[in-house]
């Protein structure tokens, strides 16, 4: 690049210029802002001409129902609930079927291997932990993934998103955050990076940052299966006529939750380690518009199925391979995953948990959704990734491994509050560029998780009640 | 500013993460948030599209590219502003990308139905580039709400190239690219609409003009360049001290003596 | 001696009722991005509706609908418009 020679230094004229603004009684800012306006003003008026209310009645209705005192809270909670009904329903055939096609193709790869007389650990490996983890993680997040990010971009297009944040605003204002960050929480239902990533909307420095930390209490796709397996066995079949709407409150009372300790915590940060400049909010209304479907749901599904795709060869992939080597690696009687389960268990009985749930908890830090298959493998000794027969099945499983009703608790409250996985840490990183700050993301949740579990414990057994 | 096809090449390779091959149109693509932007997109580059960050920064970047009348074009979204005064980053990527990479030409995309307000990019952009195509987009919005917008007319007095369309139907793509290229290739010159400002503004702007004048040795209006430094923005000089190699002993923002 | 001419906060408006705007009392990052969404001496703002918990309020200005918070409008000083004319 070619150094420009000058009469003046950019120094010289900067200070010149500085003088001449001082000289000036009111702001030259303003004053320009103002002009370009004027200018606009100007054109527009020449050129315009307006038949009718620009303010169309449609937008005008649709904002009066969402908006309003009493409908527009039930209508976001419907929503709310629609969305999630749609993508847990609508993923669950989707689900199975890729569950039978990869796990059947695995039973290829297993006779491949074994045509070329590989050796059983390479198999196991390979194929038990590479490619069933990774199938595992496609199985279970593509659907509701290709299906949850649709929906949310279509709500988007249509215009009806910053309503939300509209409605939620003054919530967010008491615990010192932007009412924007009630959109990052949502897009955190769906996947806690893609939560992360949309903390970009929000302006203020200090405030992207908080809803960055505390996305991971919203519960995500990948958290949904475990939360509703163990919410079904322990809790939605003590009585089973209604089994299905208490799924459903539990459910909703643990998201609730979530977004409970996402609004304290923000409230602390807000007040202790990131105190700033009060927030303020400049929400745009767009019109509503009919969004676009076809290329719009084309997009987003491409997009999602490229991530999760992507996601589980980057990290569970290698991950599997971890899993399995613990798993089958022996220090004498014992794999080095039971040896570490069995050092664990102290500390996991202490908050309702044990050795084995804590592991399972650790390993699944690159996905959340092997958690469940790496303690049912663990508690089965199988060695590999394992799946439930039935919830029938599980539920023996886990009553022989000393399973109250406390544990299924503790469990689902350390599911929901615990350390963020490792695609939402990376992403945080590349978001924040920060490693101090990386680290809290690691660390708020993991000491509320352990503190959370910790105190229930202990009340239930002081109160006697187990 | 006069690049050579390598230079230019390089510069938006290594600076803005932008890949220009030889004898492609770089096309930047502009507005406020909302307006169908990347409808726009979209529509002119179909898959031909890769989305990443600037560089350096945690803004989205998309590019893209189409073939129109056998000429390639490249085309880069820029992040959605409603001005170029700089204030946030998403400004100051747009401001940095249309003044220092100086594409062949910058299209900037209206929300007919709120022309007044994206009239306040569009005047800022002028000041920076003539080579502008004007998009007045979401037209089958404005149809609904009943607003006339006298198309000629704004052509007129802006004095570039204005293009109706309606992103989502399809409509008016094709005439959007003739223009492109009509404005690219030098067929068609416009003569955009210069702002102008109240007589303490334009006072204080011809005070700074002599000093100004050769500061980014006609790379840039020596007139924005003297409107920016009274808007008190010490963010562009960093730029061009960043992107021209001016004064490579800037440091920021410091005067010698203090008021 | 009558004051013909009343400047009211911004957050007093009431749903309906239009005004012109006088002056911005806040400063900084908030200060700019408001100017530069329009809403500077001069402009024509109307306030179009509340939230359902009386915060943030959404106000008509230039053919766009921005949401402010009550603390953020009340630094914005207004004009009513007293032949209650129609023109945002």
């Amino acid at each position: 690049m070619r150094a420009v020679t000058l009469t003046r230094s950019l120094s010289e004229v900067w200070c010149e210029a500085e003088a001449v603004r001082k000289s000036y009684p009111n702001s030259f800012s303003d004053q320009i802002v103002a002009d370009i306006y004027g200018n606009a003003e100007q054109i527009t008026k020449q050129v315009l001409s307006n038949k009718g209310s620009n303010r169309s009645s449609i937008d005008q209705k649709i904002d009066n129902l969402v908006t309003s005192k009493w409908l527009g809270y039930p209508l976001m909670l419907l929503l709310l609930v629609c969305v999630f009904w749609i993508t847990i329903e609508g993923a669950n055939i989707p689900s199975g079927y890729l569950s039978t096609w990869l796990f059947a193709f695995q039973d290829q790869l297993t006779l491949w291997f074994q045509w070329i007389g590989a050796p059983a650990w390479l198999h196991g490996v390979l194929v038990l932990g590479v490619y069933r983890t990774a199938a595992w993680v496609v199985a279970v997040m593509l659907p509701p993934m290709a299906i949850f990010f649709p929906l949310f971009t279509l709500l988007e297009d249509s215009g009806y998103l910053p309503r939300i944040a509209f409605n939620l605003d003054h919530i967010f204002k008491k615990a010192k955050a932007c009412g924007k960050q009630s959109l990052t929480m949502c897009m955190g239902f769906g996947c806690n990076a893609a939560g992360v990533t949309a903390c970009r909307i929000i302006d203020s420095p200090r405030e992207r940052l908080i809803a960055i930390l505390t996305n991971n209490f919203v519960p995500c796709n990948g958290r949904f299966p475990t939360l509703i397996a163990i919410t079904s066995i322990f809790i939605g079949s003590a009585i089973a006529s209604y089994s299905g709407l208490i799924n459903a409150v539990v459910i909703s009372g643990m998201i609730l939750l979530g977004v409970g300790v996402t609004l304290l915590v923000s409230w602390l940060l807000s007040t202790t380690i990131l105190k700033g400049e009060p927030s303020s909010l400049i929400l745009e209304l767009p019109s509503y518009r009919r969004p676009k479907f076809g290329a719009v749901i084309y997009r987003s599904m491409i997009d999602r199925t490229l991530f999760v795709l992507r996601r589980s060869l980057i990290v569970a992939a290698p991950a599997g391979a971890v899993i399995w080597i613990l798993a089958n690696l022996y220090i004498g009687e014992q794999s080095i995953l039971f040896t570490m389960a069995h050092a664990l268990n102290p500390l996991g009985k202490l908050i309702g948990l044990d050795g084995i749930i804590l592991m399972a908890f650790i390993l699944g830090l690159p996905a959340n959704e092997i958690v469940l298959p790496i303690l049912i493998m663990s508690y089965l000794s199988t060695g590999a990734l394992q799946d439930f027969g039935s919830l029938d099945e599980l539920r023996n499983i886990l009553v022989l491994n000393g399973w109250t009703w406390l544990t299924a608790i503790n469990v689902m409250l350390f599911s929901l509050l615990h350390w963020p996985c490792a695609t939402t840490l990376l992403t945080t990183y590349k978001e924040t560029g920060s490693k101090k700050w990386t680290f809290v993301s690691f660390l708020i949740p993991t000491v509320i998780a352990f503190t959370a579990c910790f105190i229930l414990t202990q009340v239930v057994h002081l109160l006697g009640l187990l | 500013m006069n690049l050579s096809m390598e230079q230019k090449r390089v510069l938006w390779q290594d600076r803005f993460g932008i890949s220009l091959a030889d004898g492609q149109i770089g096309v930047a693509l502009a507005g406020n948030p909302n307006v169908g932007k990347s409808t726009i997109f979209n529509a002119l580059t179909g898959l031909h599209q890769h989305t990443g960050n600037w560089p350096g920064k945690t803004v989205d970047n998309a590019q893209g590219g189409f073939q129109y009348q056998q000429k390639s074009f490249v085309l880069v979204d820029l992040p959605g502003t409603y001005s170029l005064l700089a204030h946030t980053v998403e400004e100051q990527i747009a401001r940095d990308f249309l003044c220092f990479a100086c594409p062949d030409v910058t299209v900037i995309v209206l929300d007919a139905t709120c022309l007044e307000r994206n009239l306040n990019l569009a005047l800022q952009v002028f000041e920076i580039t003539p080579k502008v195509v004007v998009c007045l987009n979401l037209m089958d919005e404005a149809q609904k709400k009943r607003l006339m917008i006298d198309v000629p007319s704004l052509e007129r007095r802006l004095g570039v190239p204005v293009v109706a369309t309606a992103a989502r139907q399809g409509v008016g793509l094709t005439e959007l690219q003739e223009k492109i290229l009509q404005v690219a290739s030098g067929t068609l010159q416009t003569n955009p609409h210069q702002v102008v400002y109240s007589s303490e503004v334009e006072k204080a702007v011809k005070h700074l003009l002599p000093m100004v004048g050769s500061l980014a040795n006609n790379a840039l209006s020596p007139r924005w360049l003297a409107l920016r430094l009274l808007d008190g923005d010490s963010s562009l000089l960093d730029s061009l001290s960043n992107y021209l190699g001016v004064d490579q002993d800037w440091e920021g923002a410091q005067c010698a003596q203090s008021r | 001696m009558k004051n013909t001419e009343q400047i009211d906060p911004l957050a007093d408006l009431s749903p309906g009722s239009a005004c012109e705007i006088v002056s911005l009392e806040m400063s900084g990052l908030l200060r700019r991005r408001i100017l530069d969404l329009g809403i500077v001496p001069g402009t024509l703002i109307r306030c179009i509706r509340r939230g359902p918990s009386g915060d943030p309020t959404a106000y008509l200005v230039r053919e766009t609908l921005i949401a402010l918070r009550s603390e953020d409008a009340a630094q914005i000083s207004v004009r009513k418009l007293l032949n209650g004319e129609e023109c945002v």
